[in-house]
């Protein structure tokens, strides 16, 4: 599948340069493309398809009251400079105001943006997100944003291949997030390098495209410059009637299914893994590779034969302050966030506000749901889920990337240990001295409720 | 962008393997809209206690690494985020060269396209760097991307690779979108024939 869509894309080769690959659709926010329009402006550039490029406010908005002025002044320049620069440069823009507004890699997707046998670019390394439609989509930096808002192409070496064949039946409990969380502790952070990694198997041909998209979200978790799978029906059911969707459905999705891999297709490596084996997901450290299941305990540095990641380990328990040896169901949780371009989606909201029906918070507790867009919002609202969150104790937000990164307030206080359905457990990423913990809605919806982590496998449904 | 050819600098240590994005510069510095003035941001959480206090524990802190031009890590550095304001920081902290066992994807990219040479070595050949630099204060490399050689006066000599074609660019300062541009006609081509396709 990669071959085939890589092929259908090179403008230009030569030997011993990168190819010079086309790129059907660009998404660009606040954060990283102030710098690239600028660099359009000294040199006196225009972008060559605004109709091919769709910008939005997700980084740094607030998820609180949207009429009220933006409160830190150099959130609200950032927002001011992209409204500006997408009105020079003649771009569509979903701003703060938008019916449309969300985080990139939801709004993508959902406005039909994203389409299979596509290239996507963004800058933001979760592009890898899109990969769930058959999309070849990857993150760049802000220099390749101006080059691609320039020339619509970018020099690109051509990536490995990597199949990952997941097969079995996923248990009762078990998340696409937990799929890729345990992938995630077995290739480690660095593990899909220079790849492309293409997933496949019963098991994921059995995830809806919302559980794909969290799947193939984390793919840059791993290391890998993007991952893929490989659009089906549900692919084209999905894209029907968005509203960017090709306005020829039937041709375009009979070009779309002969995208899929052909069988005995090579790869430069492959993984199998086993569904029917996999636990809830838990991350112990300052990695997504650092990652257990719920149902074992914090590992000690001394498990660990490499030097390096015993380094690693040494320094991320203490971080995080936990004792090697702690079941994890015994960590406390004091704050949750539910929300992020991983897990924020209608389906992920469903799942969670049916779990928590009849449930309270734990009064140790302070958790929020921040849906990933406003029309993921509205559809949730019109559902009542709202309601579902409110009465069990949830704050219920606007959308944004919110505390997956904290550049808007939503931040954790030094020493605050989260549940988290985001994808990045960094040190300080949810804010300086914050210790966060990557798991999926179910499980962070649990933990929200008995105030420490609980294995949702073994949770009584009301 | 600036040629980088040759350099001769003083080396300082990450000791730490997996260094992401977000600790080169967290995102509490993204909001400016320039590409200039993150150094001061650089590795933040680290490298200060507070606003204004130095952490004395950070190793590039001490004094024997002032006026570094080298930063010499552990493996997979600049994992995470896209943000290029990573490689930003580092050039304008004072850092022209990155050496470490590997790379993480986005981050190598974005040092070429800003006229920093991200050096991929042995495990082995880091860990000796680690020990001299360490065993010597002051210590320097001299980093030739025309030979492809890193080596120091006391007898270091290692040779690395690195893509040609970057290698290309670097030396000569080149900029990606003026090259592209030269392919302008082609790129046109490709959007007929992608157009007609789709209307056929």
């Amino acid at each position: 599948m990669f071959e085939k869509i890589w092929e259908a894309h090179v403008v230009h080769e030569e030997l011993g340069k990168p190819s010079l690959i086309y790129i059907d659709r660009h998404l660009v926010h606040e954060v990283t493309s102030p710098q690239a329009f600028e660099g359009l402006r000294l040199a006196g550039r225009k972008v060559r398809r605004p109709d091919l490029t769709f910008a939005t406010m997700d980084h740094n908005v607030p998820t609180t009251r949207r009429f009220l002025p933006i409160e830190d002044p150099i959130s609200a320049q950032q927002m001011g400079t992209l409204s500006r620069n997408c009105k020079e440069f003649g771009i569509t823009l979903f701003d703060l105001n938008s019916p449309l507004q969300g985080i990139v890699h939801v709004i993508g997707p959902e406005l039909g943006i994203t389409q299979p046998g596509m290239t996507l670019v963004c800058g933001d390394s979760h592009t890898s997100t899109h990969g769930a439609f058959g999309t070849l989509a990857f993150g760049v930096g802000t220099s390749e944003v101006e080059h691609v808002l320039a020339t619509q192409c970018l020099l690109q070496d051509r990536p490995k291949t990597f199949l990952i064949q997941v097969n079995g039946k996923r248990p009762y409990g078990v998340e696409a997030k937990d799929i890729i969380l345990s992938i995630i502790g077995q290739i480690g952070t660095g593990g899909g390098a220079g790849s492309v990694i293409e997933y496949a198997g019963d098991t994921i041909r059995e995830l809806s495209m919302e559980e794909r998209m969290t799947v193939c979200n984390m793919s840059i978790e791993g290391g890998a410059r993007a991952g893929m799978i490989a659009p089906d029906k549900k692919t084209f059911a999905y894209l029907k009637g968005r509203q960017y969707s090709p306005v020829d459905f039937e041709r375009a999705v009979e070009t779309w299914k002969e995208l899929a891999s052909d069988s005995g297709a090579h790869f430069d490596r492959t993984l199998n893994i086993d569904a029917a084996s996999l636990a809830p997901q838990v991350t112990w450290g300052t990695n997504p590779g650092q990652v257990v299941p719920v149902d074992s305990r914090v590992p000690s540095p001394v498990d660990f034969s490499d030097p390096n990641a015993r380094k690693s380990a040494e320094r991320a328990l203490e971080y995080m302050a936990l004792k090697a040896g702690t079941p994890i169901t015994d960590i406390p949780i004091e704050r949750v966030f539910i929300g992020s371009c991983t897990n924020s989606r209608v389906e992920d909201l469903r799942r969670v506000a049916q779990f928590i029906k009849g449930k309270h918070v734990s009064p140790k507790v302070y958790a929020m749901v921040v849906p990933g867009s406003q029309q993921v919002k509205r559809t949730a609202e019109k559902e009542g889920l709202d309601h579902l969150f409110r009465e069990a104790g949830f704050d219920w937000r606007e959308s944004g990337c919110s505390m997956c990164l904290g550049m808007n307030p939503d931040i954790l206080k030094p020493g605050e240990r989260c549940a988290s359905t985001s994808n990045r457990n960094f040190e300080g990423r949810q804010g300086k001295g914050g210790r966060t913990h990557l798991v999926s809605p179910l499980m962070a919806a649990a933990a929200a409720i008995e105030g420490h982590f609980v294995d949702v496998r073994q949770y009584k449904l009301n | 962008m600036k040629p980088f050819t040759k350099l001769r600098g003083i080396v300082t240590l990450l000791d730490l393997p997996d260094v992401d994005t977000d600790q080169i510069i967290p995102k509490q510095f993204l909001k400016r809209i320039e590409r200039t003035g993150f150094g001061q941001f650089l590795f933040y959480d680290w490298r200060f206690v507070d606003r204004n206090q130095l952490n004395p524990n950070f190793e590039m802190n001490q004094s024997r690494y002032r006026g570094a031009e080298i930063l010499v890590t552990r493996s997979n550095f600049g994992c995470g985020s896209s943000r290029e304001h990573a490689p930003w920081a580092l050039l304008d902290y004072g850092f022209k060269s990155i050496v470490a066992p590997s790379f993480a994807d986005i981050f190598y990219n974005n040092c070429f396209k800003n006229g920093m040479l991200p050096v991929q070595l042995m495990e082995e050949q880091v860990e000796e760097i680690f020990r001299r630099v360490r065993r010597t204060p002051g210590f320097q490399l001299h980093v030739d991307l025309e030979r492809k050689r890193i080596s120091s006066d006391d007898g270091l000599d290692f040779s690395f690779e690195v893509d040609e074609f970057r290698r290309y660019c670097l030396l000569n300062g080149l900029d990606d979108i003026g090259l592209t541009l030269e392919h302008e006609g082609k790129i046109r081509q490709y959007e007929t024939r992608r157009s007609e396709a789709s209307e056929r």
